[in-house]
């Protein structure tokens, strides 16, 4: 069965994907809202930016990371001026990573949300009286929420499956930064192939139920219908 | 899985360098060539790159070499992974392949024995003695992995042996290999690491930065073990490239990246430490 | 730049502004320039007809400020919208809109809409007013739903409603039966009517059915091509044969007048207007209440004497004013001048009819001559 030493891994992956997911709603948010809106010349080079982890592989990511959050990094450099230490190895090296490695996840399904609306919804608010932010908190807001729900399992999913980044950064230390993906790798190489199966059947049945959920989801928001028309 | 970052690039290095020999294989219009592939331990990747240019060179058989952590390359063989010859980081798995029949127990030996060192890439951090570790002057300290890799280890024997491991656990980053474990330290992410001294090597020299070469008695000797495993039994090429691993010759290079390589029976030490 | 300092100090009981916008539109249609000088009475409805591309709609988007235009000015009723100094933004501007498509939030009942409204409103709505104005709309019943759950009308007064409930100073409506089937149309016509009667609020009413604006609008605005080709009061543009949109069967008048006798016997109605008597279909107005009435050219038939032994009900003695060409090449248009003068009503009236371009031949119609007007068919619009 399970570990001490697994269920400190659960433990750590459920607080980095968490802290992770409400980080990347936070900035996510605005970010989806400012791509969906602009027509600044910034937005094609933004949204290829923030699409650029879909494609690369983790290694690059996690490579560049521990370059630029080393001490020899800019990263690493600010961090330490301001007197936080260098962030490879902790656990909000992690969270830095995962935020920007999540990012497509959680940005792309509000912005399609958002960009689903149209105009309409927030010109109609505009006449009756609500302010730019009124017309934010009570209809763009409230319309993305189907996207939004997305955007955070999306997010919260991917950050628990993330292994390649956390591999070059984490430095595997307990409690810290030895999430579950990374604590099934080192069950592997130990030839500990009961235990990583035990770990590895915990992912599957967590996958499934996430992935089902945001199928049943997405299945009652088309149920719903598609809001306004043209 | 994914392979570390180094372990790409030195396969792509390993790509334009195969890419010649091709190259001057067709061109030397050799009789025979056959390939052979073999598994090695990722700290063996510099002595084994030069062995393999030089026994291609001399037989005309082609190497093809995969560079990765011993567990990974076990579990795969165990998997039915169609290498020819497996050089581990240890003595258990290829001792665990033999006893599977998957290996030829006749030809297991001990190919190389390695060393540990204490590395800095700042100039001054490490003395001669080892002392910046009772000094503490050090943020982050990288190990392989121990329950993982034998020079993580040989690294916590160390610690044990000086009476540090409790001081400098909280310091502890593990790599899962000693060649992220160089990585981390190579870019400056950890001030220290224990790293395998053939890493740090060029032309007999410690590179860059600075190094103190763990005395043997700190640790058990890291003896790393190869075997022929089902697939390379029969092959003709094989046999030659088992000869040639053995003759003085290979030796020679093996030490030469900071290894020892003891007599025939496997259980002998080099003490002839540099 | 076309700015008018006037415009600043315009009267309280006007709107009056300026837009000169150029937008770009499809690859290979040339630019659109709204270029519009507006001058339009504080009450009452105002329509503005167009066909599609007119930028009727431009025009509307522009005075809400859903449309941001630099060279533009707007004073609606004294108060300055839009000037040199300060520019209001839409959420800024005591206006209602309705949108051509029922543009209902979705995630919230039609109450709670209602209510996005009222808790916004520009002055309190008290709990009468806003009972009052959900009967208004008919739409009781429908509080409890979501938009998905109604129908295109019923949203559609919902979103009146909601437009009504922030007390706006300014309604402006753009093509709001657009989106909607005939029958639908018909359901919602008589809130619109209702509307105009019950609450004292100036409308922009954008619309390219001739229908909506004969039956709605007191003023009028043509557009064409991003410019205001004609305007005033409805009546009197809807009677020119120089109409710039093609109507074909829809060119007619819209005549004001008055029910000045109700026959019980008959069951019809006598009304009077400016060029005389028309009988029509009794519909239970009372004596003395105005009434507006359409004849449609294709309903009016000339002859040279007076035949008294014919079914046709309306006669009227007329004198040609004036012969124009029609879009069909075999017929013209005639616009022809009462001769009886109704002393009682003030606005001057003509009718228009159609015929072939033969029977003008035979019957050697010319410019002054003195004809009967045979009116087979009037029909109330209001």
């Amino acid at each position: 069965m399970l570990t001490d030493d697994d269920l400190a891994a659960i433990w750590l992956t459920l607080r980095l994907a968490t802290t992770v997911t409400i980080l990347l709603l936070i900035i996510g948010t605005p970010l989806a809202l400012w791509l969906a809106n602009t027509r600044s010349l910034a937005k094609g080079p933004v949204s290829a930016l923030v699409a650029l982890p879909l494609v690369l592989p983790p290694t690059v990511i996690g490579f560049y990371l521990l370059m630029f959050m080393g001490p020899s990094g800019p990263i690493g450099q600010l961090t330490e001026t301001l007197g936080l230490g260098t962030l490879p190895f902790t656990f909000w090296g992690l969270v830095v990573a995962s935020v920007i490695y999540s990012l497509p996840f959680v940005v792309q399904p509000i912005r399609n949300a958002i960009e689903a609306q149209g105009a309409r919804p927030s010109e109609v608010a505009a006449t009756l009286r609500a302010s730019l932010w009124d017309r934010f908190w009570s209809v763009t807001l409230p319309l993305a929420k189907p996207g939004i729900l997305t955007a955070s399992v999306l997010g919260f999913a991917h950050t628990v499956g993330e292994f390649g980044v956390v591999l070059m950064i984490g430095g595997n230390i307990p409690g810290e930064t030895r999430v579950v993906s990374v604590q099934i790798y080192d069950h592997v190489e130990a030839l500990e192939y009961a235990q990583a199966h035990w770990l590895s059947a915990v992912m599957v049945g967590f996958s499934f139920v996430v992935l089902l959920a945001l199928y049943l989801l997405q299945q009652r928001k088309s149920a719903l219908g598609t809001p306004y028309g043209i | 899985m994914r392979r570390s970052l180094w372990g790409i690039v030195m396969q792509r290095n390993m790509l334009v360098m195969k890419g010649l020999l091709a190259l001057a294989v067709i061109l030397a219009g050799s009789a025979r060539a056959d390939e052979l592939t073999v598994a090695v331990a990722s700290n063996f990747t510099a002595p084994m790159q030069e062995l393999a240019r030089q026994f291609e060179a001399r037989s005309g058989h082609k190497l093809k070499l995969s560079f990765g952590s011993s567990g990974k390359f076990f579990a795969q063989i165990s998997h039915g992974a169609p290498y020819h010859a497996f050089f581990s980081a240890d003595q258990a798995k290829p001792a665990k392949l033999v006893e599977l029949e998957l290996a030829d127990a006749s030809s297991r030996f001990t190919y190389a024995e390695g060393k540990l060192a204490l590395w800095s890439r700042k100039p001054e951090l490490v003395d001669a003695e080892g002392e910046v570790l009772k000094r503490g002057e050090f943020r982050k300290l990288a190990l392989a992995n121990p329950k993982l890799a034998p020079y993580g280890a040989a690294a916590v024997e160390v610690l044990q042996h000086l009476q540090l491991e409790e001081q400098t656990r909280a310091h502890w980053v593990h790599g899962e290999n000693i060649s992220q474990t160089y990585q981390f330290v190579a870019s400056g992410n950890a001030d220290l690491g224990m790293v395998a001294l053939s890493q740090i090597l060029e032309n007999r020299k410690v590179a860059e930065g600075s190094a103190w070469i763990v005395p043997a008695q700190l640790y058990n000797p890291i003896r790393q073990d190869a075997v022929v495993l089902k697939r390379g039994a029969n092959a003709p090429a094989l046999r030659e490239f088992w000869t040639y691993i053995q003759s003085a010759e290979a030796k020679e290079i093996i030490r030469a990246y900071g290894y020892s390589t003891p007599p025939q029976d496997g259980n002998g030490r080099d003490n002839a430490d540099r | 730049m076309g700015f008018d300092p006037d415009l600043l100090t315009s009267p309280a009981t006007r709107i009056r502004g300026y837009f000169h916008l150029p937008l770009p539109r499809g690859d290979n249609e040339r630019q659109f320039t709204l270029d519009v000088k507006l001058d339009i009475p504080g009450r009452g409805v105002t329509g503005i007809f167009g066909s599609s591309g007119s930028g009727k709609t431009t025009l509307l988007r522009c005075i809400a400020g859903l449309q941001f235009c630099k060279n533009g000015s707007l004073s609606v009723k004294g108060e300055v919208w839009q000037g040199m100094e300060k520019t209001l933004p839409v959420h800024q501007r005591p206006l209602g809109f309705v949108f051509q498509q029922p543009s209902l939030f979705p995630h919230l009942t039609a109450e709670r809409n209602l209510l996005f409204a009222r808790k916004r409103a520009w002055k309190s709505v008290s709990p009468t007013e806003y009972e009052q104005i959900i009967a208004l709309m008919g739409i009781e019943h429908l509080l409890g739903q979501r938009p998905a759950a109604l129908s295109g009308g019923e949203q559609q007064r919902v979103a009146i409603a909601r437009a009504l409930l922030i007390k706006p100073s300014l309604l402006l409506m753009d093509e709001p039966l657009a989106s909607l089937d005939q029958m639908r149309k018909r359901e919602i016509l008589p809130y619109l009517e209702k509307l105009h009667r019950t609450l004292d609020i100036p409308i922009l009413y954008v619309s390219h059915a001739v229908e909506e604006i004969a039956r709605l609008a007191d003023h009028l605005l043509l557009m064409e091509d991003g410019k205001i080709v004609r305007e005033g009061l409805a009546s009197a543009v809807l009677s020119r044969t120089d109409f710039p949109v093609p109507l074909g069967d829809d060119l007619g008048v819209v005549v004001d007048a008055r029910i000045a006798e109700r026959s019980s016997e008959w069951r019809l109605a006598r009304v009077q207007f400016h060029g005389g008597d028309l009988w029509l279909r009794d519909s239970g107005e009372a004596i003395g209440e105005p009434i507006r009435v359409r004849i449609l050219a294709r309903d009016i038939s000339l002859s040279l004497d007076a035949h008294t032994r014919t079914s046709i009900l309306n006669r009227l003695p007329v004198r040609v004013q004036e012969i124009t060409a029609d879009s069909d090449p075999a017929m013209v248009l005639m616009r022809l001048e009462p001769k009886m003068q109704n002393a009682s009503t003030t606005t001057e009236t003509c009718l228009i009819a159609r015929i072939t371009r033969r029977s003008l031949q035979q019957l050697k119609i010319t410019k002054g001559s003195e004809l009967w007007a045979q009116i087979k068919s009037v029909a109330i619009v209001r």
